[in-house]
């Protein structure tokens, strides 16, 4: 135990984390219920956007589908709040949706695979269209273009008649919101830094020469598909209540278009950046369809400005900017390269 | 009735294949997904727009349809601009950020269009309107759709002769077989690739103008036929002229009986078929 | 260790190998020499399973590896460099090595603890770095190493996998003259310690003459001749194909 503390104490990482942690327990008594709950969003797609980079950073796919994955998650929840109510508790929702994400995502990923880049990036985009498409079509079932109402779940035996949805979610919901993040990260990080996570990046910079070492490249291209999958499906899932509505659009290619954009934003290099981008985006987005009706010319420019000037993104030009104040070396073993 | 479904998805298909051999143009030669390939479709459409409306009642017929070729000239200057402020920086850089950059600019484009054309819909039916109907099979059918359709062949078949006869057509073949060896001979790479670019977002253009006659300009149309011109590029495959052509026939039929038969699934329906020809075939039924 | 008997590969009318035959023992270090076109990479594709052979046998210790798969050969012993080092260039230069261990001791699918928690995977490839002489730089991106270094990792690479025969495309090409011995010594040495028999292809006679007890010349697909260094120097014949010396 006491190596353990001081191996800790050495890592200025883990009390930084530590630190800001205990500074999140707090925040609903600091932001305004409106500020809470812009940040819980940012949350769910911090979750969702950690996921999918694990696709893009580690891996070196992209893929322009991921919406149908964060559809699968918010529909699956919808769904069973309209067909099963008796089964409406959180104990249940959430397996549910990674359920549903799990399957979507191994079919896609299936197909997907067994192509690199450009392909694979049309396949996904694609595929993803395919669910938007059907989930328009078939709106007996999923709402159509109308959606799907989502009501406040009841909660390992809570439940929450009359509550309002601002209560709910600045109360006990924040807090589980917080808890599954947190599980999140450290779940995806512990992939990242496993030796299966470190096979994934030798795929990512040299897929020939990962082969002939031993590395089943497709195989685990699936698998951590699958994995990227189910984590934005429960980013989807944890959106859906903050939302109250579910929509065919999050399973448009434009809205996976958002996700890569957030993950960008924020640095697809670094682990944390997607967490950075995701809260940026949130309130940028916000900020500008608040401030102009020209919105989407903001996030274009700002994304196209992001693109030719900042390639690692915030986190990334963060990053080097304390690597030159510490006069380290200008690489960490976490970095990616974008001129490859 | 059948004729007339045929006939028209002849017509989707005429759509379809000038706006997926821009894009296959792009792709092609410069290896670049042009997501932002449905705003210049737009752009094309709403500058045919104004400039018919413009010109007013008294202009005499050949200016009329001369008016629409500037809906391609405005999204090539758009292609221009694009090419040179976004595309061309990261030349060097990984595909993706290629990728993000037109996503970005289709975001930007979007809102340009509003700036300048604001939220309305444009009007433009006198092209339509002049032409007619045509007698066919004794069922009454828009002379401007066939119009259309012939329009699309001929610029098919002068690509065709561009790229296999003429010196920039050979070039541009060339680089999109292999670049490498393309820079070895010393092609200018960055000129034809701004050529190659300009040249997809005037076909683009066109095809907008094309359509602005039978259907008003608004925003955001030019998103469908993005999504639909990716499948027609899929399922044709990339590269290919002859690709493009199949792939516009098959994307345009399928619409156009499927809007008939299968109403609900139709659009599903060419999600699926792009779906399992990326499995079975992923350099589609004529790529390389 | 390795018996080629009868390799064959054409290319249409590229007679590329020509009914090549000869055998490696184990722990010898061979040097395949010819001029460009000779046929020395493709015999080396041969071998390693890049390519399949038109006809021939190809044996590694007991088994008959003509048809296997890369991978399959790899995984008993056939390891190879490349002549652009093929590197994991965004990775350090510890998990270049350590990644193919985890690989070989199959703790990708199993391993859930932080990769840097496997001491004795890591020692081993810190060992495999100190044998090669780059532990110093452990903590580096192959991008920021010199090219010498490069091709050093791309061979520690292939010998971390346990290979008892090893391949090298040209593993001085591309590397200052003045690193040239230095990376031959490092490269031997290790090679000498695990008695790994060795086939190199090279340009450079003296780095032949210096580091291989045996040579084999190629010319236009063929095995023209074979034998120790000092003897090949002076044959008449292989002094006219490959330099063009001579009547």
């Amino acid at each position: 135990m006491k190596l353990h503390l001081k191996k800790m104490i050495a890592r200025p990482k883990i009390i930084i984390y530590l630190g800001i942690i205990f500074v999140l327990l707090f925040l609903p008594r600091i932001l305004s219920t409106f500020n809470l709950i812009l940040f819980e969003y940012g949350l769910t797609f911090a979750i969702a956007a950690l996921g999918f980079n694990l696709l893009l950073g580690y891996t070196g796919l992209l893929s322009f589908g991921h919406g149908a994955f964060f559809a699968a998650g918010a529909y699956g929840v919808a769904m069973i709040a309209k067909y099963f109510p008796e089964l409406y508790s959180m104990e249940i929702l959430i397996p549910g949706a990674l359920l549903l994400s799990f399957i979507i995502s191994a079919i896609f990923g299936f197909l997907c695979v067994r192509h690199t880049k450009i392909f694979f990036a049309i396949l996904a985009l694609a595929l993803s269209m395919l669910v938007y498409a059907l989930v328009f079509k078939f709106y007996h079932i999923t709402g159509g273009s109308d959606g799907l109402y989502v009501k406040i779940p009841s909660m390992f035996g809570i439940t929450f008649e009359g509550v309002r949805r601002p209560q709910f979610l600045s109360g006990i919901y924040y807090y589980f919101l917080l808890c599954i993040f947190v599980l999140s990260f450290i779940i995806m990080k512990g992939i990242v830094n496993s030796p299966f996570g470190k096979a994934l990046q030798a795929i990512r910079d040299n897929e020939v020469r990962a082969e002939l070492i031993g590395i089943r490249v497709r195989r685990y291209r699936l698998y951590i598909f699958i994995i990227s999958g189910m984590f934005t499906g429960l980013g989807g899932a944890l959106w859906s209540f903050i939302n109250g509505h579910v929509t065919p659009d999050i399973s448009h290619w434009v809205f996976s278009g958002e996700i890569v954009y957030m993950t960008l934003l924020g640095g697809f290099a670094i682990f944390e950046g997607p967490i950075i981008g995701a809260m940026i985006f949130t309130f940028l987005k916000l900020y500008a369809m608040g401030s102009t009706v020209y919105w989407m010319f903001i996030m274009g420019i700002t994304l196209i400005i992001l693109v030719l000037l900042l390639p690692t993104g915030v986190a990334g030009g963060f990053k080097s900017l304390t690597d030159i104040i510490k006069n380290k070396k200008f690489f960490s073993g976490e970095a990616y390269d974008v001129n490859r | 009735m059948w004729p007339i479904y045929i006939l028209n998805g002849l017509y989707f298909a005429a759509f379809m294949f000038l706006i997926s051999l821009g894009l296959n143009i792009i792709l092609g030669v410069m290896g670049i997904l042009n997501l932002a390939h449905g705003s210049l479709y737009a752009i094309g459409a709403f500058t045919a727009a104004w400039a018919i409306v413009a010109l007013g009642k008294g202009a005499s017929i050949t200016f009329i349809y001369l008016s629409l070729i500037s809906g391609a000239v405005l999204a090539a200057f758009f292609g221009l601009f694009m090419e040179y402020f976004l595309i061309r920086p990261l030349y060097k850089r990984a595909l993706e950020y290629q990728l993000l950059v037109t996503f970005g600019a289709l975001l930007l484009l979007e809102d340009v269009m509003k700036m300048i054309w604001g939220g309305e819909a444009y009007y433009a039916s006198r092209p339509f309107d002049i032409l007619g109907k045509i007698h066919i099979l004794g069922n009454p059918y828009p002379a401007y759709f066939l119009f259309v359709m012939i329009a699309a062949l001929f610029i098919g078949i002068l690509l065709w002769v561009f790229m296999a006869k003429t010196k920039v057509g050979t070039m541009l073949r060339a680089i999109s077989l292999d670049r490498e060896m393309a820079t070895a001979l010393g092609l200018d790479i960055h000129k034809l690739g701004t050529f190659a670019f300009v040249l997809g977002a005037a076909l683009a253009g066109l095809a907008g103008a094309l359509v602005v006659p039978t259907t008003p300009a608004l925003l955001g149309f030019g998103m469908e036929p993005l999504i639909l011109a990716f499948i027609v590029v899929v399922v044709g495959g990339l590269g290919s002229l002859k690709g493009a052509l199949v792939g516009s026939l098959i994307v345009g039929q399928t619409r156009s009986i499927g809007i008939v038969i299968f109403p609900e699934i139709e659009l599903a329906l060419l999600f699926l078929i792009a779906a399992v020809i990326l499995v079975a075939k992923p350099e589609g039924l004529f790529g390389r | 260790m390795l018996i080629a008997e009868n390799l064959k590969k054409y290319f249409g009318d590229v007679k590329a190998v020509d009914d090549v035959s000869f055998e490696i023992e184990e722990g010898e270090i061979v040097s395949l020499v010819g001029s460009n076109g000779a046929g020395k990479t493709t015999l080396v594709n041969l071998i390693s399973g890049y390519l399949m052979p038109d006809s021939g046998k190809i044996i590694f210790g007991d088994s008959n590896i003509t048809y296997a798969s890369a991978y399959k050969r790899i995984k008993i012993g056939v390891g190879r460099s490349f002549q652009g080092a093929s590197l994991f260039e965004n990775a350090t230069v510890l998990d270049n090595v350590r990644t193919p261990l985890f690989s070989r001791y199959g703790k990708i699918q199993k391993g859930f603890l932080p990769a840097d928690g496997y001491t004795d995977v890591t020692n081993e490839a810190l060992e495999t770095l100190n044998i090669f002489n780059i532990i110093g730089k452990k903590n580096l991106s192959p991008k920021d190493l010199s090219e010498g270094d490069r091709k050093v990792l791309d061979v520690a690479i292939a010998f971390a996998l346990k290979s008892k025969l090893l391949l090298l495309d040209e593993p001085t090409s591309g590397v200052a003259t003045g690193d040239k011995f230095k990376v031959m010594d490092t490269i031997v040495s290790a090679i000498r310690k695990g008695n790994i028999s060795t086939l190199i292809i090279e340009h450079d006679m003296d780095i032949v003459t210096d580091y291989s007890d045996r040579v084999l010349v190629m010319h236009e697909g063929k095995i023209i001749a074979e034998g120790k260094p000092n003897e090949i120097m002076q044959s008449k014949d292989v002094l006219t194909t490959l330099f063009g010396i001579g009547d």
